[in-house]
């Protein structure tokens, strides 16, 4: 069975219709790339996965369970993991807080769970000097390694990524990737990435690209040809 | 100096009764931004439960406790002006979060309908009605998870209805045959008596302190560094700043938003019940009690600036004591040489309503030029 299995999902923004009949699936240890051009609604798909808007027809399955009925809290403790685009840090919570926010999504919450896994640490060394700062403080790239360690530490066993290494520098987008890579070997989850570094790009499994709202090709990155990547990507 | 320490503790008594009153909106307008215009008849309800209690502690087997009432008045008040809250949130509130003007209009209309509730239903009713509504809200809360799953569940939330308001109905009954003057309505005000040890005055340095306003200071002082342990290190506090600052992303980290926003709404109303107690030391309880505070409540929490929890503190106690400084002609006693023309205008301001005239032009005036009060929230937040 799939981890993530979208079928036939159309979203709207009031009136305009933004997602047209887009079916895609992840599978657990695979990270999959969505690919396409601004505006042609990859976050607007994150977003209906997450629940932040709501198809107007179609279903999202999570490990078989229909979630598209869910709010976005529900669909977090059933174990959707989301960076948004921008990072949504919450600005006057101290990085600590911010992290232990992330254990919300575990069951029991934060009643329950009150132990910041180290793992994050070890990823993200900067995180745990910052610990007593603002988080509203940090800078773009601090900020998207705190989002992505707070999204981890509510044990998803689906993460949403969208577009984590936009305006980060290059050695921050290196930390980046290796965190995601090894955090699919270690524990075998599904990751649905955003993204327009081609870099990052190539360390997907499977890529699908999309236009206007729909998707128009699918693969094995393997074979992304650089005709696709000229198509595709606005680099 | 004696005038100093005078100015000092009379500013302090005026401010934390300010303060009190507008701790509890300080939460619902200013980290909600909800313009929650029944807060006043919150107060008016803490400070009737007040009234309330008190009959009850008279009652011959209560008698012996007569003495601790005020702080069974406090935990009741907090629960009944909580409750209330509570159910103006879920029926009302959450249908117009979004639109400030309907919000408005919505809860002056609610606050109109608590005012006429007072006059025309009889106090043991009134507190029924509150126990119903407690034990079905609280209910599904304390039962096993098991019996509210499924088809089953219908009949057990059913029964928690049909049990919570036989309960009601019951101690409404017997405490309306027990007491009988909370049997008829009354819409009149009613006189709450502070017990024996409230009464009089302490000498310290020689100042004289009124103890119920010691009483109402301590009060103050507790509930404030109460709520602010809450916001800054329980777990539900975390999750009500999480919510606050970033309302999607929060939804998105796991946390029920609608459960935190029925707690922060029902522990700011529950404050406006403690403020009612203290209210109730001060002077009659009436209907409209709570109305006389709603203006001075808003003019605080924005004067301190929206969602700043000591902003608040310190508008209302520099409110305090300038009403102090002004209303009681201080000025002309600290500078008797003073020219007769301002003494005259001193003068002419030296009451307490006209001490209010002029604090309130002035904070008009500074909010001109600081509109978003002494102390405004700072980066990101504001644009969000």
């Amino acid at each position: 069975m799939a981890l993530l299995e979208i079928q036939e999902v159309n979203t709207y923004y009031g009136e305009s219709h933004i997602l047209r009949d887009v079916d895609l699936t992840v599978n657990s240890g695979e990270m999959v790339c969505l690919i396409g051009r601004n505006g042609v609604g990859k976050t607007t798909l994150l977003k209906s996965l997450i629940g932040l808007l709501r198809p107007r027809s179609g279903t999202v399955l999570l490990e078989g369970k229909p979630i598209d009925r869910m709010a976005p809290h529900q669909r977090a403790r059933a174990g959707v993991g989301y960076v948004p685009q921008g990072r949504e840090i919450i600005p006057q919570l101290t990085v600590e807080e911010n992290l232990l926010l992330g254990l919300e999504a575990r069951p029991g919450g934060l009643g329950r769970h009150r132990q910041i896994d180290p793992i994050v640490y070890e990823l993200f060394p900067i995180l745990q000097e910052f610990l007593p700062r603002k988080g509203g403080d940090l800078s773009g790239g601090q900020q998207q390694q705190l989002a992505i360690a707070r999204a981890l530490l509510g044990q998803p066993s689906l993460l949403l990524l969208d577009e984590p290494t936009e305006g980060i520098q290059p050695n921050i987008v290196q930390d980046i990737e290796r965190a995601v890579r090894r955090i699919i070997a270690e524990t075998g989850i599904g990751v649905l990435l955003v993204e327009q570094h081609l870099h990052f790009v190539r360390q997907a499994d499977r890529y699908y690209a999309m236009q206007r709202g729909g998707i128009v090709a699918s693969g094995p990155t393997a074979d992304l040809s650089q005709d696709v990547v000229d198509r595709f990507l606005s680099v | 100096m004696t005038l100093l320490f005078e100015t000092l503790f009379n500013g302090l008594a005026i401010g934390s009764v300010l303060l009190i009153a507008a701790l509890g909106l300080a939460i619902v307008f200013g980290l909600m931004g909800v313009i929650n215009l029944a807060h006043g008849e919150l107060i008016m309800l803490g400070a009737y439960t007040t009234y309330v209690v008190q009959l009850i502690f008279r009652l011959p087997f209560l008698a012996p406790f007569y003495d601790a009432y005020v702080l069974v008045a406090l935990v009741a008040a907090f629960v009944v002006s909580g409750i209330v809250g509570v159910l103006l949130e879920r029926t009302v509130i959450r249908r117009l979060y979004g639109s400030p003007l309907e919000t408005l209009l919505a809860t002056w209309g609610v606050s109109l309908i608590l005012q006429q509730f007072v006059r025309s239903v009889p106090l043991a009713s009134a507190a029924g009605l509150v126990l119903t509504l407690l034990l079905a809200l609280l209910g599904p809360a304390v039962l096993p998870g098991q019996w509210l799953a499924g088809p089953r569940g219908r009949f057990t939330r059913a029964g928690v209805w049909a049990g919570a308001a036989l309960v009601g109905v019951l101690a409404a009954a017997s405490l309306g045959s027990l007491v009988p003057s909370l049997s008829r309505a009354n819409p009149r005000n009613v006189d709450v008596t502070a017990p024996a040890w409230m009464r009089g005055s302490i000498e310290l340095a020689g100042l004289t302190l009124p103890v119920p306003r010691l009483v109402i200071i301590v009060i103050t002082v507790v509930a404030v560094l109460g709520i602010t342990w809450f916001l800054a290190r329980s777990v539900w506090g975390m999750r009500i700043r999480a919510v606050t600052q970033n309302r999607p992303m929060s939804d998105c980290l796991g946390i029920p938003t609608e459960t935190v926003d029925v707690l922060t709404f029902g522990v700011g109303s529950g404050l406006a019940g403690v403020a009612g107690v203290a209210v109730s030391l001060l002077g009659s309880v009436g209907p409209n009690v709570g109305a006389s505070y709603i203006v001075g409540c808003f003019m605080v929490v924005v004067l301190g600036g929206v969602g700043n929890l000591l902003g608040t503190v310190i508008a209302s106690l520099a409110i305090g004591v300038m009403t102090d400084l002004i209303g009681a002609g201080r000025l002309l006693t600290a500078w008797p040489g003073m020219p007769p023309s301002i003494a005259a205008v001193v003068d002419f301001f030296a009451t307490t309503s006209m001490a209010q005239v002029l604090i309130f032009s002035l904070i008009v005036v500074f909010l001109q030029f600081r509109p978003s009060g002494l102390f405004p929230q700072k980066g990101r937040l504001v644009e969000a």
